[in-house]
């Protein structure tokens, strides 16, 4: 133990700084949040991003521990530095937040999620968007003479790549669940129990 | 021991067994049966009031002055509504309350019932954490837990909402131990982080201590250790408006109230320490004024319960997590251990400094013998008062910097004062509520016309309890601190700055059925506090002041602390539009 090495007003900056666009790079950080569920629970999250003038990409959420009333919030956010920082530190506060793991700084971690796209059309695009769902190891769920409804998994970038080739080829509709995270590895953010 | 008993005696028998001796409430349909339980006991005084606005203000004064929560009881719909101003508030400034609301029958919710709101969803953001409860089994747990929210790590106000029918129904009621706490809050401390503090604590060549409310919120061990440390490392103190009294007024190291309308010899020396240790502050705005030139050369160490606190506004260098008092503790005792060292020829000089700064005399003002300077004022009731077991409220305006440059607080829970919100109308009832807590004690609302006329309603509850709050109104007839910034600011320009119309507050006080006087000539001032003071009774004194008197120091908007306008010299236009958008 020793004192501190610190320069003197080495680390002295302001929100104000932050709020410039130049002084800081914002980051995409995925958040998950383990909270009771509770009612209003995810009212409250989304409550705190809102109020707080926060960035939501996306959000998924789903009770992981039914026996527990545990569910698992899973934000795509992003921000400066110091802002991640912000939005962990205001989401401990809520009082049914149990845990907030950020799962881009504590090591590799896996994204993934669901999409179902509607793509209408007849002829060779018909044809050319079957083979392209076969690259992307889309399943076809649904089909008739017109249209087919593929589900496909993937990280988001995935489910974005696919979008933009289909759209040429008669993407009428899609749903996408948003995304889940787990991270890599045996460490387990939300141990499951009995597991 | 768990008994069966209906939701609405849950209540009363929850609030015995929290210790609570005071409710603040108002009745109506949605809680009428609590209100039956609350008329057959007698442990439990509930205050009527006349507005629920003032039940949630008064709760903030009982809590203030006592350390223990506010309790307060309303009904659906607009009764809960007009409870969010105090709770925003209370929120704002860290206070304890559990507000009970009732609220229409389970199996009428989302039906747009009578009186019927969402109150979860409207007090969500203004609250630390809510509950509408639906079974009466889990009445007794959610209110125990309430209380444990609302009182620990950084205090805050709760709500439970709490359904007519759920009141009338039966269930099973546990006492307090039995609902154990699902979060515990962490107090551990980092040691090797109080290490390095005092290591520099012990290097620091100009160190300053910046106090806030969370000192006062940690309880008076955190103050008294607060005075070991500054008193014994002999380094200056100076604190936010929340947290006067942490260390006293009188004390050898006290350089004032710092800020926005803090004092010269505060502001630059936070401007030029080397050290800055924050207990329980939170970088306010009215503090940092520009961020960017804030203390630019210091060293910033922060202890604080919230870590969303931390680094939130300015980047310190040193977070310390943890309660103010047990980190205080841990701090004062590490050093004495280590020998108690200052660098003791720096810290003459630095105190050399700080003389200079202090011979500015920033306070000074043109006193007059033909009208009541307000500051003149302030000085007297502190000459007055002093010494007496005294606590002071405030409205929020002009009024309420001077009373937080000129009186003095030796002792911490003396003074209550909406900060974070700035509440008009927050003065009068918490008056009542500090009062409530402190029957013997001399309890005077320094106030605004302006603010006063907020929550005047609340006089009728003042005399109902006989409670003789002195209400101590700083006249201008203006919204003051309004048409300060119009002055500096808005070319002078006095856009529905004006009190017109005001009552005349003699008469008022008559009519509510206590006495009042008015005083305008310098010299009856004593003699119109002594009567004011020596009534057995609620009292209103009208004090006729200058009208367009301006608060000074003040920095304005967006300068930083060494650019601060001292006096009457001709200010105007010197807040640049860039700090025109702050407020
Ligand atoms: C008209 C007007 C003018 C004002 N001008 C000024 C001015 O000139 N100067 C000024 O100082 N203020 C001024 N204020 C008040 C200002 O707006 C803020 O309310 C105030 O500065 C905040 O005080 P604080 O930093 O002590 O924080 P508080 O709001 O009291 O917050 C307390 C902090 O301590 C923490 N805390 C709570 N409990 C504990 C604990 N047990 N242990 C550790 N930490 C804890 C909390 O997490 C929080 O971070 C003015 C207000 C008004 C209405
Ligand atoms: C509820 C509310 N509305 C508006 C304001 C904005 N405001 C701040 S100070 C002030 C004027 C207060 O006038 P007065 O109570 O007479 O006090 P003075 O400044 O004259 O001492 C106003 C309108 C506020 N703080 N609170």
């Amino acid at each position: 133990m020793s004192a501190l090495k610190l320069e003197r007003g080495a680390s002295s900056h302001s929100a104000y700084d932050l709020r410039n666009p130049n002084a800081d790079v914002e980051e995409r950080h995925t958040l998950a949040v383990l909270v009771e569920n509770e009612p209003g629970v995810l009212a409250r999250v989304i409550g705190l991003f809102s109020g707080r003038g926060y960035n939501i990409d996306s959000l998924t959420v789903a009770e992981v521990d039914h026996s527990g009333h545990t569910s698992r919030i899973t934000v795509v956010t992003r921000g400066t530095p110091a802002v991640i920082e912000q939005i962990k530190a205001q989401l401990g506060r809520i009082v049914p937040v149990h845990e907030v793991h950020d799962l881009t700084v504590e090591g590799p971690s896996v994204e993934r999620e669901l999409g179902l796209f509607k793509v209408s059309g007849k002829g060779d695009k018909r044809v050319e968007a079957l083979r392209i769902a076969e690259i992307f190891r889309a399943n076809v769920v649904d089909s008739t003479l017109t249209s087919f409804v593929f589900e496909i998994t993937g990280a988001p970038e995935k489910l974005d790549a696919f979008a933009d080739l289909m759209r040429p080829l008669g993407l009428s509709d899609l749903a996408r669940t948003g995304v889940a995270a787990l991270a890599r590895g045996d460490l387990a953010a939300a141990p499951v129990a009995g597991g | 021991m768990s008994r069966e008993m209906t939701g609405a005696r849950m209540v009363v028998e929850a609030l015995r067994d929290q210790g609570v001796d005071t409710v603040f409430g108002y009745p109506g349909g949605a809680v009428l049966p609590i209100y039956d339980e609350i008329f057959q006991q007698n442990d439990i005084t509930h205050v009527l009031v006349r507005h629920e606005q003032g039940a949630v203000h008064m709760a903030e004064g009982y809590a203030r002055s006592t350390g223990k929560p506010g309790v307060v009881l309303v009904t659906s719909g607009p009764g809960a509504t007009n409870a969010v101003t105090g709770l925003t508030d209370a929120l704002l400034d860290s206070i304890p309350l559990v507000v009970l609301s009732g609220q229409v029958p389970t199996f009428l919710i989302g039906t747009d019932g009578f009186q019927e709101a969402d109150t979860v969803g409207i007090t969500r953001p203004c609250t630390k954490h809510n509950w509408l409860v639906k079974d009466t089994d889990k009445l007794a747990d959610t209110l125990h837990r309430a209380f444990d929210v609302a009182t620990s790590g950084r205090p805050g106000p709760v709500l439970v909402d709490i359904p007519k029918d759920v009141q009338f129904a039966s269930g099973t009621y546990q006492p307090p131990k039995a609902a154990a706490p699902r979060n515990p809050r962490r107090d551990a401390v980092a040691s090797d982080a109080v290490l390095q503090l005092v290591e520099l604590l012990e290097k620091a060549e100009r160190p300053i201590l910046y106090t806030g409310g969370g000192v006062i919120n940690a309880g008076p061990e955190a103050s008294r250790l607060l005075r070991e440390l500054a008193d014994g490392a002999g380094i200056p103190v100076t604190s936010t408006l929340m947290g006067l009294g942490a260390y006293p007024a009188s004390g050898k190291n006290w350089l004032g109230m710092l800020g926005m309308h803090g004092l010269y010899e505060a502001n630059l020396a936070m401007h030029g320490c080397d050290l800055m240790i924050n207990l329980g502050a939170r970088f306010d705005d009215r503090i940092t004024g520009r961020v960017a030139d804030f203390s630019p050369g210091s060293i910033k160490a922060h202890v604080d319960v919230d870590p969303s606190s931390i680094n939130k506004v300015i980047h310190v260098d040193l977070p310390i997590v943890g309660d103010v008092g047990a980190v205080l503790r841990q701090i004062v005792d590490l050093w004495s251990s280590r020998g108690r060292q200052t660098n003791r020829a720096a810290l003459g000089k630095w105190w050399e400094q700080i003389e200079g700064w202090k011979a500015k005399n920033c306070l000074n003002f043109r006193n007059s013998d033909q009208i009541i300077k307000p500051q003149h004022a302030m000085q007297r009731l502190e000459a007055l008062t002093k010494g007496r077991d005294r606590y002071i409220t405030t409205e929020v305006g002009q009024h309420q910097m001077w009373a937080a440059q000129y009186l003095g607080f030796d002792e911490p829970n003396r003074w209550m004062t909406s900060g974070g919100l700035g509440t008009m109308g927050y003065g009068l009832p918490a008056s009542i509520g500090v009062q409530m807590a402190h029957p013997e004690a001399l309890v005077i609302n320094v106030a605004g016309d302006a603010s006063w006329l907020m929550n005047m309603q609340e006089m009728g509850t003042a005399i109902q309890f006989r409670l003789p709050v002195k209400q101590f109104i700083l006249n201008n007839e203006r919204l003051g601190m309004v048409r300060q910034w119009q002055q500096l600011l808005h070319g002078e320009r006095y856009s529905q700055s004006w009190s017109d119309s005001l009552p005349d507050f003699v008469k008022l006080a008559e009519a509510f059925g206590c006495k009042g006087a008015q005083v305008k000539d310098p010299k009856d001032l004593d003699d119109a506090i002594q009567q004011m003071i020596d009534y057995d009774g609620p009292f209103i004194l009208d004090v006729l002041i200058e009208k367009h008197e301006n608060c000074f120091p003040m920095i304005p908007s967006g300068k930083p602390h060494n650019e601060m306008l001292l006096g009457e010299a001709a200010e105007l236009g010197v807040i640049e539009t860039g700090g025109a958008v702050l407020v």
